[in-house]
């Protein structure tokens, strides 16, 4: 930690783990690259994606070893999930969901990491802050569920043709009467802004609690002995339900993925 | 001394709205499981050979039914760390 440089107060503790790796290209906040974000998120998806593509160019029809039996496990469970949901054609819809499975289980899972330890390596290149779990920040979440809202609007166009969709906007699902028209039109408009909006914040807004939790145990960890006992077995308690929150805000994610795309391919 | 008043005042209030945040979103999530809940054993009662599926779907609800909650408490630690109401004063 950065003690020698300034005076550890609560504040700045939980201030310097909440700093991003910034670098700015333009004025302002929204032209600020969240280097940290980008690094881990795009090292994570070639691991995670690279490993399951080595796997399957190595694949044997024949007895499968065990890395090949947990990528067709993987495989075959969202498969599953995207045939009970979807009833067409799944080639799409199935691998696109393994991929953000996959993606946002690995960028969780950063969070398993101690922040202090990570610390040790980041701080030679980041002395400001470093935030290991991409899905922390709300850039990397909103662009998930954004790609995801362009797959919505760009399946609607397709399967329903740009008219078909227009009148399904103005149309359903009050009716086709000229003077229900308004209606129609807020309810969908509101359903199209809700969907991405809760699908990011969700996933942001759990892993972003999750280390504030931990910041503060940690803080409270730090306050003498008396912290330090209590602190122990109630960070215990966090970590270990936040290993289930980690694999089942990927699996939520993966599952509205699922829906809105199939919904996506509904007619009214 | 004039802006040190205004500032206790900006963060007694943030804090009591954070307060309600998480108090009331937490009110709501929790009665909210609760019922998801009493609703899956009663089924798996009945049918028992239904746990397995009922399971599944009783997950993937708990966290659709967490997600506001959980929104509140993360723009209620934004409040908590990085007031931006407190920028409009310069410190």
């Amino acid at each position: 930690m950065a003690a020698e440089q300034e005076a550890l107060t609560p504040g700045s503790y939980i201030g310097h783990h909440l700093a991003f790796f910034e670098k700015p290209v333009g004025q302002g906040g929204f032209w600020t690259l969240n280097l940290d974000s980008l690094l881990v998120s795009v090292l994570l998806g070639v691991v995670g994606i690279g490993f399951i593509w080595w796997v399957v160019r190595g694949a044997t029809s024949g007895v499968p070893n065990k890395r090949q039996a947990f990528v067709e496990l993987a495989c075959e469970f969202v498969d599953k999930q995207a045939k009970d949901i979807f009833h067409g054609d799944r080639s799409f819809i199935a691998p696109a969901a393994l991929t953000v499975f996959v993606w946002v289980l690995l960028m969780n899972a950063m969070d398993f990491l101690p922040v202090d330890m990570m610390g040790w390596i980041t701080h030679r290149f980041a002395p400001h802050g470093f935030r290991i779990v991409p899905t922390a920040d709300v850039n990397t979440t909103f662009a998930l569920a954004l790609s995801v809202w362009l797959l919505m609007i760009y399946f609607s166009i397709a399967v329903k043709g740009a008219g078909g969709w227009i009148h399904e906007l103005f149309c359903a699902p009050f009716g086709s009467n000229p003077l229900l028209w308004p209606a129609n039109l807020l309810f969908n408009l509101v359903e199209y802004i809700s969907k991405p909006l809760s699908h990011a914040l969700r996933l942001f807004g759990n892993m972003y609690a999750g280390e504030i939790i931990f910041l503060l145990l940690w803080m409270m960890a730090g306050a003498g002995l008396a912290g330090t006992v209590f602190a122990v077995p109630l960070a215990l308690a966090w970590a270990i339900f936040h290993i289930l929150i980690v694999v089942l805000q990927a699996y939520i994610f993966m599952m509205l993925t699922i829906v809105y795309i199939s919904m996506a391919h509904e007619s009214h | 001394m004039e802006k040190l008043q205004l500032v206790a005042m900006i963060q007694a209030y943030t804090g009591i709205g954070i307060g309600l945040m998480v108090g009331l979103g937490a009110l709501g999530a929790c009665v909210g499981v609760g019922i998801m809940c009493s609703r899956f054993l009663e089924g798996a009662a009945r049918q028992p050979e239904m746990i397995p599926a009922l399971q599944a779907k009783v997950f993937l609800l708990l966290g659709l039914i967490d997600a506001s909650f959980i929104i509140g408490l993360g723009i209620g630690m934004f409040f908590a760390f990085a007031n931006p109401l407190l920028g409009a004063l310069g410190g």
